[in-house]
């Protein structure tokens, strides 16, 4: 036994005899962990466990390649998830599974920071496979360190996707099964097989040497990302001694007995650097994309001032899909836009794009517009039977209801509301497209409401209409649907509440 | 062995957690655990004094951060490529 005098030995003495560091604690480590307070000294890991020597080769990389100051250092949930306690750099905790897409975000919007995302196999494996894949499979330019210990380590044992076949765990009571549990995952495997990755190591702390090999494949996968290369990922076989119920020792042989002949360690992929694709994307200023150049030929000072009679005017449109109901609606805000009008357009349809009940809220507004969501309309355009009698009660006491028929369904109660039957899809269906029974509506709207001006509405129907037979029918439309409104309906075929005609 | 060892250890009595990874690994064999507790109950690990090569496999094999600073006679050597690793490899 050796005597107790040498646990006094101090680091002066060592030093005063000739010797010199070699190995010390990473400046990248913090001098105290801001953790419990009599525990500031240490981590949080449980003796033996592979998370200290993970973090160890880590940092020392992190500070040989003098990148501490640009690192940003994602934590997952697990074991590791107070990692931040430790790591002297940038720190981010994502939710679980999630540091991959968190660590996406980052390196997007920092792209000259080193991104690390650190996670285990219930994290990264399990409820984190779809990010891990998706950002493997971008191509991100993070680094990823998978630290593999065959189980769930913070819960309590369970068993995970990578547990061995026949090992135990609290889930898995008799041994997992692969022909009930499957098999378990080889993540570096699966994500070596994807195109974007550039490095994708297995390496074991099972062992002195593989320890070391475990500290070269941890400085590549850095190096790759100092360099900007690509994807890099190492998984790491690391030992939890207290959930596999073992002493440290142990549990390290059952790494490299047990583990490794599962998962067997080798440097699944290491591309050479290959010249990116241009990866900016072009620009086009908006008119251009939204295809409104014309526009600024026909300047909207040169259109004729209209002044707006309402504060807010609010319009509901509904039919079945296809009619172009929302269409319509897109063009009012359009065109409401184009007047200098607050605008906004809600949306409401099935998931069938024909035939399926639609209908949209516009609101125009010379103020700010608080909701648009609209309970009581001005109008409401009612493009089928249904709609009308779905929506024709929740329109405004004296606003006005657009029918697409001829006349009301006989029993249908008469509102509170002015009602004007236009026959929109017939006069549409003569004029060569049904499909412009919409805007038939729009001029019927235009010229009995006079909300908005026609002129500001060919204007838009230029943008929207590319076809230059279709462009003319619509324009028939419009002029159809305000005809109608000038002169048809002086004779008689409004029905009014009170039974008079208009 | 004639003079001082090549190498050094000093381990952080109360940052030490006893696992005893650094004495399966030392390649000399001259680590131990103390038979007496520290503060927290457990055995931690010691340098017997004699045979150290100043390798660092105790280092890397020890899970805390700054539980073993290692040591070297003065000029220090390195068995362990340093630095480039990706450089080198292109």
């Amino acid at each position: 036994m050796p005597t107790d005098t040498k646990v006094d030995v101090k680091e002066s003495d060592i030093l005063a005899a000739g010797y010199q560091v070699s190995h010390s604690k990473s400046p990248v480590f913090y001098d105290k962990y801001e953790r419990k307070d009599e525990l500031q000294h240490q981590t949080h890991y449980c003796p033996g466990c592979g998370h200290g020597i993970a973090h160890k080769l880590i940092a020392e990389a992190l500070g040989d390649l003098g990148l501490q100051d640009k690192t940003i250092f994602v934590s997952p949930v697990g074991c590791s998830v107070f990692a931040y306690y430790y790591f002297d750099v940038g720190n981010v905790q994502m939710a679980h599974g999630r540091a991959p897409a968190g660590a996406t975000g980052i390196k997007r919007a920092c792209p000259d920071k080193i991104v690390i995302s650190y996670q285990g196999d219930g994290d990264l494996a399990a409820i984190g496979t779809a990010e891990i894949i998706h950002a493997a499979n971008r191509g991100e330019k993070i680094t990823v360190f998978f630290v593999n210990n065959a189980i769930y380590g913070m819960t309590g044992g369970q068993m995970a996707p990578t547990t061995l076949v026949g090992q135990k765990s609290t889930t898995s009571p008799f041994g997992r099964r692969s022909s009930n549990e499957g098999f378990p995952l080889h993540m570096a495997e699966l994500i070596s097989t994807l195109e974007a990755p550039v490095y994708v190591e297995r390496v074991a702390l099972s062992d002195n040497k593989n320890v070391m090999k475990a500290r070269k494949a941890v400085r590549r996968a850095l190096e790759i990302q100092r360099d900007g290369i690509g994807f890099s990922f190492v998984e790491i076989l690391s030992p939890c001694p207290t959930i596999w119920a073992k002493d440290p020792i142990e549990a390290r042989k059952w790494v490299a007995e047990t583990m490794v002949p599962n998962f067997p360690l080798n440097v699944f992929k290491d591309k050479k650097h290959e010249p990116v694709e241009n990866a900016v994307v072009p620009q086009r200023p908006v008119p251009e994309v939204l295809e409104i150049a014309a526009r600024e030929s026909t300047p909207i000072a040169e259109l004729p001032k209209h002044v707006h009679h309402f504060k807010e005017f609010e319009i509901k449109i509904a039919g079945f899909g296809g009619q172009g109901v929302l269409l319509l609606g897109q063009l009012l805000t359009e065109m409401g836009m184009r007047e200098g009008l607050e605008v906004s357009w809600l949306p409401s349809y099935g998931p069938e794009m024909r035939s399926g009940s639609a209908h949209c809220h516009v609101c125009l507004s010379k103020d700010r517009i608080g909701s648009p969501l609209i309970s009581h309309p001005d109008v409401l355009v009612a493009l089928n039977e249904v709609s009308l009698r779905k929506f024709a009660s929740q329109v405004a006491p004296g606003g006005l209801v657009l029918y697409n028929r001829d006349r009301l369904p006989a029993d249908f109660p008469l509102p509170q509301a002015r009602i004007i039957c236009l026959p929109a899809s017939e006069i549409a269906d003569k004029l060569g497209s049904t499909k412009a029974a919409n805007i038939v509506m729009l001029g019927a709207l235009l010229e009995e409401t006079e909300c908005l001006l026609a002129a500001t509405a060919e204007g838009v129907l230029k943008t929207k209409i590319k076809r230059v037979a279709m462009m003319e029918v619509n324009r028939k439309a419009l002029a159809a649907g305000r005809e109608f409104i000038d002169n048809y309906v002086r004779v008689g075929a409004v029905s009014q509440p009170d039974g008079f005609a208009y | 062995m004639a003079g001082p060892a090549r190498g050094n250890i000093l381990i952080s009595t109360e940052e030490c957690k006893g696992c005893g990874l650094c004495v399966e690994s030392c390649p000399p064999e001259c680590l131990e655990l103390l038979p007496e507790l520290n503060a927290y109950g457990v055995h931690p690990a010691r340098y017997t004094g004699d045979g150290c090569t100043g390798c660092g496999i105790c280092f890397y094999c020890c899970p805390e951060p700054g539980a073993i600073t290692v040591y070297r006679l003065s000029p220090p050597f390195k068995p362990i490529v340093e630095g480039d690793s990706h450089a080198a490899a292109l």
